[in-house]
């Protein structure tokens, strides 16, 4: 068990910074909103992330990867969450290929990992459905057995960067009611093939999502991802493996928010004096810094698990969801207050934090969800 | 490491043939007594009415496990590092209770180990060891607390005595200690900081007098002493006078760790969950029964979780050499008002039957509990206030201006 980062994972972790301090600050952000940018993030930058391995960290070495673990890679989503970086490691790596990784065939994960591993190969996971708030396994999105493979239909929402992606990856139910754990499979899918639309959905955090819409699209057998019926339980996994990768970069946007706040109260005066000397702020202040270090324990706490194969992996994940949600919430709301008027206005910064942090609690189970999760698991 | 492992051994056997039966935890969760029961706190006026206690406080003595990492000239032990880890992870496996606990081994000894006169050492931390001697702490006055540096016990230099007069408050266990460690101002003209001495006086000194103080929770661990024309010999001050400012500080981080410290150590099955159990039930899904109560037991679970955690990440830093990150800033905020959420859930948990104070009705526990939520409001008072440690972090950590 380790919670403090060994020198490899330091020099790892310094070099992420670098990287994202001199290639990604928030304005780049700005200007992929303000230049209406299709993908909202950009491809060259990711070619450059794919050339320091980052695409890599958690692909096994037989696949092109570099077989490393996710405290390595909490190192760079941390980092990326402390300037907001937009490029899809969530929805490419975390979503995408863990989901190949953890539920696909010898041959699916030889074809698609080394291409993502390399950066060549966008992907998204298509599993959500309206209505079915944090549930996972809720899906009413119908595949139906046919003589030379399976024909799909139904609507997926909130697609995350689905309008980017090359191939997507689109959970159907075979059989079962629409809460069922059971019956659930995965296919692969080209956003290209006939009967596939897709719609842009641009999110408060001037990121990327898609509406993929389904009318009886044919899909060979070979698409089917691992077993069938079975993706329930693959899905749950990959969901809590994104879930402490989006709590590693909710600790940077913290950490990013913060640092921006904290900056203000020094040198912002009133009355005559710096903001920051008064106590009511000072102690609202030390509140988020309190938070921000429970955060980081618990998200060491929950990746460390991963890495260890510890049977207290998802109980961990649910303390650092719930845990991140709440903290981020905390720093964002705080942030925009402490800023006062400036922070009300779209030319500072600190909305673009405020609005990520609520699109990272409200993505994977918000703090009473995880609460809620947490209590079932230890049997309460 | 052979040596190291011949060490856990003979540590493991001897333990397990020395230990008496009832100075080991009871291996059924829920049955230990309070901490207090069955500990030997030492000194001069300790009764010992089960007489394993003090079997068991001499045994350890005598090999000098009472204080482990202290020089042997001193009482202790002389054990390295890697060995009193040993002892302890060996004692907690035998479920063994320590043998000797007090302000004598957390705080005072500590202090003089650093910075007491050789002397000082020799008589005092032989008599702590063998737990001769219980210690009380004189910092806070009347009008003296969360600002504690503008304490006004004036001690003036009389030939080779220095006169005491003034009056402590929230002395732990004043009236069962031998001796007190105290802050006196022996320069009124300076810098507030830099006129207070630290000393140490013996409680049978004529001109000392104690009164116990009744708590919300109705115990009495504190009390009033008051100070009158005390003489203290000159040789009893520790870290030079005037210089008491720095032993105060130094002494409030022994005591700032302690009590976090002993937050983390109870590693027990979830307390709440056993008591909602019993008095709130569970629905046809096997979840407890009151929605609000099971969200707000897990959130405290969670937190609890998030705290062991940052203990973990600072010890392991520590471990591998490096400073007290700024985590480390927060434990004595963070566990004490944790503390005080939990005794304050557990009373709606018990609902109405935690409305007991004494008589028919209530059982041992329903009125611990009880009991238990008044005494954990002074937790962020004690050792330094919730807002004062806010302030300190303000400051030391996030650098906000004065």
């Amino acid at each position: 068990m380790a919670l403090v980062l060994n020198e490899d994972q330091q020099l790892f972790k310094n070099t992420a910074a670098d990287f994202v301090k001199r290639e990604s600050p928030v304005s780049r952000l700005r200007r992929l909103r303000d230049s209406g940018d299709q993908d909202g993030f950009s491809r060259e930058l990711w070619g450059r992330m794919a050339e320091l391995g980052w695409q890599s960290i958690i692909i096994p070495e037989a696949y092109g990867g570099l077989g490393m673990g996710y405290l390595d890679l909490a190192c760079v989503l941390e980092e990326c969450g402390r300037n907001l970086v937009p490029e899809p490691l969530i929805s490419t790596l975390l979503l995408g290929a863990n989901a190949v990784l953890l539920g696909g065939s010898e041959e699916q994960k030889s074809e698609i990992l080394p291409r993502v591993a390399e950066g060549s190969m966008l992907l998204a996971l298509a599993y959500h459905e309206r209505g079915a708030r944090y549930d996972c396994c809720r899906c009413e999105t119908r595949a139906e057995r046919g003589e030379n493979g399976y024909t799909l239909q139904g609507e997926k929402v909130l697609v995350f960067d689905g309008m980017a992606a090359d191939k997507l990856l689109v959970s159907a139910r075979e059989s079962g009611a629409a809460n069922d754990r059971n019956g659930i499979s995965l296919f692969l899918l080209d956003p290209n093939a006939a009967g596939v639309e897709l719609s842009a959905q641009s999110t408060v955090d001037t990121r990327k999502a898609a509406v993929l819409r389904l009318s009886g699209v044919e899909v060979p057998a070979a698409a089917l991802l691992g077993s069938s019926g079975e993706a329930g339980t693959v899905l749950s996994e990959v969901i809590d493996r994104a879930t402490a990768g989006l709590c590693a970069e909710m600790l940077g946007s913290m950490q990013g928010a913060s640092a921006m706040t904290l900056d203000y109260l020094k040198t912002r005066e009133q009355f005559g004096v710096k903001i920051g000397s008064f106590q009511a702020l000072k102690h609202r202040a030390v509140q988020m810094f309190v938070e921000l270090e429970l955060s980081r324990s618990a998200v060491l706490g929950a990746c460390d698990a991963i890495d260890q194969g510890s049977e207290k992996t998802a109980e961990l994940i649910s303390v650092a969801k719930a845990r991140c949600s709440d903290a981020a919430v905390l720093i964002a709301h705080e942030g925009i207050q402490m800023h006062g008027g400036i922070g009300m206005t779209d030319e500072h910064d600190i909305g673009f934090y405020a609005k990520r942090a609520r699109a990272c609690e409200l993505t994977f189970g918000d703090a009473a969800y995880h609460r809620d999760r947490y209590a079932r698991l230890q049997g309460f | 490491m052979g040596e190291l492992e011949e060490f856990r051994k003979e540590t493991e056997a001897w333990l397990d043939a020395n230990c008496p039966p009832s100075m080991r935890w009871s291996e059924t969760p829920g049955t230990n007594p309070a901490l207090n029961d069955d500990l030997a706190w030492g000194g001069r006026k300790a009764t010992y009415p089960n007489p394993e206690v003090k079997q068991w406080l001499d045994l350890m003595a005598e090999k000098g496990w009472t204080a482990p990492t202290w020089p042997q000239a001193y009482g202790g032990g002389g054990l390295s590092k890697a060995e009193a880890k040993i002892l302890s992870e060996e004692m907690r496996r035998l479920r063994i209770k320590p043998p000797l606990v007090g302000f004598g081994l957390t705080m005072i000894g500590p202090l003089l180990l650093e910075y007491g006169s050789e002397e000082q050492k020799l008589r005092f931390l032989n008599e702590v060891c063998r737990g001769e001697i219980r210690w009380c702490q004189g910092y806070s006055e009347p009008d003296a607390g969360s600002d504690l540096a503008s304490l006004r016990t004036r001690a003036i230099l009389d030939g080779d005595e220095w006169v005491v007069n003034g009056q402590k408050v929230w002395t732990s266990y004043a009236d069962l200690s031998d001796w007190m460690f105290c802050l006196v101002r022996t320069d009124p003209d300076v810098r507030k900081q830099e006129g207070i001495t630290f000393l140490l006086f013996d409680m049978e000194s004529p001109g000392v007098s104690v009164k116990p103080i009744e708590l919300i929770s109705g115990y009495s661990p504190f009390c009033e002493t008051f100070l009158e024309d005390v003489r203290v010999p000159k040789d009893q001050v520790v870290g030079g006078v005037n210089n008491g400012w720095t032993m105060a500080k130094a002494l409030l981080g022994h005591e700032r760790s302690m009590i976090s410290e002993a937050f983390h150590e109870r590693e027990e099955s979830n307390q709440l969950v056993d008591l909602a159990d019993k008095y709130i039930g569970r629905d046809v899904h096997g979840r407890l029964a009151d929605a609000t109560i099971r969200d707000r037991i897990a959130q405290l679970t969670m937190n609890k979780a998030c705290l062991d955690l940052t203990l973990r990440r600072s010890k392991e830093a520590a471990k591998q050499g490096q400073q007290p990150g700024p985590e480390s800033s927060i434990f004595k905020y963070y566990a004490t008002e944790l503390n005080k959420d939990r005794t304050a859930l557990a009373l709606n948990v018990l609902g109405p039957q935690a409305l007991g104070w004494e008589g028919d009705g209530f059982d041992a526990a329903e009125l611990q509990a009880t009991r238990s939520w008044l005494r954990a409001r002074g937790n962020s008072i004690e050792g330094g206030t919730s807002e004062v440690q806010l302030n300190i972090i303000a400051k030391r950590v996030l650098g906000l201006p004065d």
